[in-house]
């Protein structure tokens, strides 16, 4: 069976016509923030009520993937009514059934919350808390796969590249390498055989964004693949998501078994030469496998380390093959680009940063969730109005941008526009987008060494400066924190990451030396405290002394 | 070296086989298919020991030295049988900024176990994640399965204290 | 076997119909001519120039692992690992400066700290490729602090013998061991710090099934952690000079 427009159309109508008649719908959110504060029970017993009182035909409950403020959880959504309720739980269903149509619940409403929703702008994540996350037709009703059809029959390869380096998209996984330039070197690349591989191995701790739009919006990125695929001349495409993530996974292998079924995965799509199958490989707890050539490894079921580059995954990637990678959030904004045109994206974001971008606030700030804001937000915004603050009217102290291969943006910064080029001047980088706010009961040392001793737990002990080198930056800063540190510590730490950073074999040995650098640079004093003065001024380490001091 | 066990006489052994095999097949009994079989070996089997490395080794012909390699460069694999139940505290950057570190201190304090250990009664596992990605609900931990979020020290220990009690009532 | 050879960009290597170009580089400020699949480092020291290496073995594939044979190349943003890199046309490269040199001395340091490594009780003490670096390097002392791991030592096999303590983990001895023997028994195990290489699954040597005991991993080791038995203090030789020589009798033999 091959698939047409008409076929897409007819299904889009199908199930807007299933909508026909509902009054109201509620969404409640299946994403896994929700679902660990009990929200699918908590859809079972709305279904059950309102089947039971017999408002089928006009209340809808439906499950949607993340609504974001995953701190308040579990979320529901009200439609029409645009109501936000936190915190539901089973025991408030029928209160919010019998308000229906009348005044919301006041004491579930998170109106308070309400910059929050207000000053994100939706690309990535337009679908999410919308679409069915498990239903392929409920996201063909919301346009989806129509960018696949233009893509297919009424552009050419070349011109589907072209809008995409249009509209400026850079890489979403951190390095923000523009997009149009990998596919067309994929393109160019003179091979039969080539691979489309999306990197969901989303290792930064902090980080959740390729985990919520898995669960919430999977569609979208076999679609992004699908399109990718399309325009580099690829016909196989892998998702090599992390085993952490049962629930994205799921999700993804029952989305592709509905796109195959459908016929916009598989052979001749949409009735053009175009064929194109999406396998899922699992990772297995390795953080190294984010970076590309280590990734293809753990693909081709080796141990994942990583090889010198060039040659690059575009000339020689999988099993030597021609490989185009890119991350989830990358893929995502492909079809939105498609339908809408490169120029259109070009709008959104700063000069050299295009779109938007997709953060996960966490650490000490009010709104922990997910977020999405056109790029050049200033810092302050995202921290104070979208996130609310910090808890328990203490005092911002820093945000760490990057995950481990980032650094810490000290509050004089926070008026910088979040984009590429000004996080790598305060010496951090965008990465995949965790955010992670601390205040002043954070000890930045701490805060070092615990990204330190992540780098060195995942450093694949491949090249000597990572392998070594992190585990000496890891011994320093654990005596600094605990008190028996030397005066010769701190040009030791220096002269060490200078060294991991310009001599590592890969991406990860390269930036590890970004969270101590970057604390030396702006929190030097706090080092100083624990080698001279034996305290810890955040009062988070043990240094011996501290207790005293105090 | 010692004859190779086929894919029908392990199968007769234990039916839990059935599903290893199947994934090998998939592949093509390719070696590329290592990573793929482990998984499934592990979630069948809970871990993977000398005797199913060797007999995946043979399946996919993967050196024994790389299948070794492999089991231990990721951290997901374990080749140590889990505990009857178990603990997963994650170690994101969220959730230590959130006190993970405090509920692992207690937690060895009570029970005696470390990251990665498991009880001599072969009762509770303690095990920590990178990032299980509900940073939003920092601190998580994962008691069998389930996620929790926001998570106290001492409402992590009542909750595996109660495991060991019904345990022990049963 | 009908396996497409690969030149190390990746690209298929038809040297009948696409003969490999010469072309004209620089290094150190010597002008010189080079193939265009030839690496910086087998340039360099085909005219005499010495770029200290240690994962390198001429025979084996490259790794560019040990990051001793970094250099300087005019306009590139990095450091570069001379064993892995191509020639270019007008590459300038800089083999030796002071920058260069330091780091080299610093990433010396670093494999000293990692394990035991105590010449004076070492069976290749003064044939040993790690103290002949760091003679060469000039270093005097090591400014970070050492590590001090517990390895151990596995004398199971008959005639071999392997002292963790003193293991760089180059890979040298996985490689000959896969690359040219074709036994593959030992591998790499866990990661980073902790890596270690084995035998089969882990066990002890002697307990193999699958080692030959062709003693090649012994041979290529730089340093004293593979040895063979009844050595004692400096008396182990090692003899590297079959390598290439195989290598290059097995292609013959493949024709």
């Amino acid at each position: 069976m091959t698939l047409t427009f008409e076929d897409l159309q007819q299904i889009a109508k199908i199930e807007k016509d299933k909508q026909e008649g509902i009054k109201y719908q509620i969404n409640v959110c299946v994403a896994a923030g929700c679902l660990s504060c009990q929200s699918g029970v908590v859809k079972e017993s709305l279904e059950r009520e309102v089947n039971r009182r017999g408002l089928e035909n006009w209340t809808r409950v439906k499950g949607v993937g993340c609504l974001g403020l995953c701190a308040v959880g579990p979320l529901l959504y009200l439609e029409p009514d645009g109501v936000y309720y936190q915190g539901v739980q089973v025991s408030d269903v029928s209160e919010i059934l019998d308000s229906l149509g009348g005044s919301p619940v006041s004491r579930l409403d998170c109106s308070s919350h309400l910059p929050f929703f207000k000053r994100q702008q939706k690309i990535v994540l337009e679908n999410c808390g919308k679409v069915d996350p498990e239903s392929i037709e409920d996201y063909i009703a919301e346009g989806g796969y129509q960018a696949l059809y233009t893509a297919l029959r009424a552009m050419t390869p070349n011109e589907v590249i072209d809008d995409v380096a249009t509209s400026g998209l850079r890489g979403r996984g951190g390095a923000g390498f523009p997009t149009g330039l990998k596919w067309t070197a994929v393109s160019k690349a003179f091979n039969k055989t080539k691979f489309v591989i999306c990197n969901a191995d989303e290792g930064d701790p902090g980080a959740f964004m390729d985990r919520s739009v898995l669960e919430s919006d999977p569609h979208r990125v076999i679609e992004g693949m699908a399109i990718a695929g399309a325009a580099v001349g690829a016909t196989n495409g892998f998702i090599y998501v992390r085993a952490e993530y049962p629930l994205a996974v799921r999700r993804l292998r029952h989305a592709i078994a509905q796109a195959e079924r459908l016929g916009v995965l598989g052979k001749n799509v949409f009735n053009t030469t175009f064929d194109f199958e999406i396998k899922v490989r699992l990772g297995a707890g390795a953080f190294v496998c984010g970076e590309e050539t280590a990734l293809i490894a753990s693909i081709e079921g080796r141990r994942g380390t990583p090889r010198p580059r060039p040659p690059f995954p575009a000339e020689f990637g999988l099993w030597g093959f021609p490989t185009l990678i890119n991350n989830v959030e990358t893929f995502a904004n492909i079809p939105p680009i498609i339908r809408n045109g490169g120029d259109w994206f070009a709008e959104i974001g700063t000069e050299k940063s295009k779109g938007t971008k997709v953060f996960a606030l966490a650490g000490r700030v009010n709104n922990t969730g997910l977020i999405e804001v056109p790029m050049g937000t200033p810092l302050r915004d995202i921290v104070f109005d979208i996130g609310g603050g910090i808890p328990e009217n203490r005092r911002f102290k820093a945000v760490q941008t990057g995950g481990p291969s980032g650094g810490c943006i000290p509050e004089q910064f926070l008026d910088m526009p979040v984009d590429y080029e000004s996080l790598a001047k305060v010496g951090s980088i965008m990465g995949s987008g965790g955010l992670i706010i601390m205040d002043e009961t954070s000890c930045m040392v701490d805060v070092a060494k615990f990204f330190m001793e992540f780098c060195m737990s995942e450093s694949c002990g491949k090249c000597v400066p990572c392998r070594v080198g992190t585990t000496q930056i890891y011994n320093l800063l654990s005596s600094i924190t605990n008190g028996t540190g030397k005066s010769a510590d701190i040009p030791n730490l220096e002269e060490l990451c200078d060294l991991v950073k310009n001599t590592s074999l890969c991406g990860l040995g390269q930036t590890s030396p970004n969270p101590v650098m970057s604390t030396l640079r702006y929190f030097r004093d706090e080092y100083e405290a624990h080698i001279h003065d034996k305290t810890c001024p955040a009062g988070a380490c043990n240094c011996g002394g501290s207790k005293e001091a105090k | 070296m010692e004859a190779k066990v086929g894919a029908k006489t392990k199968e007769a052994q234990d039916t839990r086989w059935r599903f290893v095999n199947r994934t090998m097949r998939l592949h093509g009994n390719a070696p590329h298919a290592l990573i793929e079989t482990l998984h499934s070996v592990q979630e069948h089997f809970g871990f993977l020991d000398t005797d199913s490395l060797k007999y995946v080794a043979n399946a996919l012909h993967v050196p024994l030295s790389l299948v070794y390699g492999v089991a231990t460069f990721y951290h997901y694999f374990t080749l140590k049988p889990p505990g009857d139940h178990t603990c997963v505290v994650c170690k994101g950057t969220a959730c230590y900024i959130g006190g993970a570190a405090t509920i692992l201190n207690t937690f060895e304090d009570e029970f005696g176990i470390g990251p990665g250990e498991t009880t001599s009664d072969g009762k509770i596992s303690l095990v920590t994640a990178r990032c299980l990605g509900s940073c939003g609900l920092a601190p998580a931990v994962v008691f069998d399965g389930e996620v929790k979020g926001r998570m106290k020290a001492d409402e992590v220990l009542e909750k595996v204290r109660r495991w060991t009690e019904n345990d022990t009532n049963v | 076997m009908t396996e497409q050879r690969l030149h190390p960009r990746g690209k298929p290597l038809r040297t009948d119909v696409n003969p490999v170009r010469l072309l004209m580089c620089k290094i150190d400020g010597k002008d010189i001519s080079a193939r265009e699949d030839e690496t910086i480092l087998s340039v360099a020291r085909q005219n005499g120039i010495n770029i200290p290496t240690l994962c390198h073995l001429d025979g084996l594939s490259e790794r560019g692992a040990c990051r001793l044979c970094i250099v300087e190349v005019k306009g590139a943003p990095r450091l570069l690992p001379s064993c892995v890199t191509l020639v270019r046309q007008d590459m300038e490269v800089t083999t030796n400066s002071e920058r260069v040199t330091a780091y080299r001395r610093k990433i010396l340091e670093l494999l000293f700290t990692e394990r035991n490594h105590v010449c004076s009780v070492c069976v290749s003490n003064g044939q040993c490729e790690l103290q002949a670096l760091s003679v060469e390097l000039g270093m005097s002392h090591v400014h970070f602090d050492y590590i001090y791991p517990r390895h151990s030592i596995d004398a199971t096999h008959s005639r071999f013998s392997v002292d963790h303590n003193r293991c760089v983990l180059c890979a040298r001895c996985i490689r000959v061991c896969d690359e040219v023997e074709g036994a593959h028994v030992m591998d790499v195990m866990g990661r980073g710090i902790t890596a270690k290489v084995i035998t089969d699954l882990s066990q002890p040597w002697g307990d193999s099934e699958t080692c030959t005991g062709c003693g090649k991993c012994v041979h290529v080791c730089p340093t004293g952690a593979l040895s063979e038995k009844g050595k004692s203090v400096a008396e182990m030789t090692k003899r590297r000079q079959f390598l290439p020589y195989l290598q290059l009798m097995r292609k013959e033999g493949q024709k």
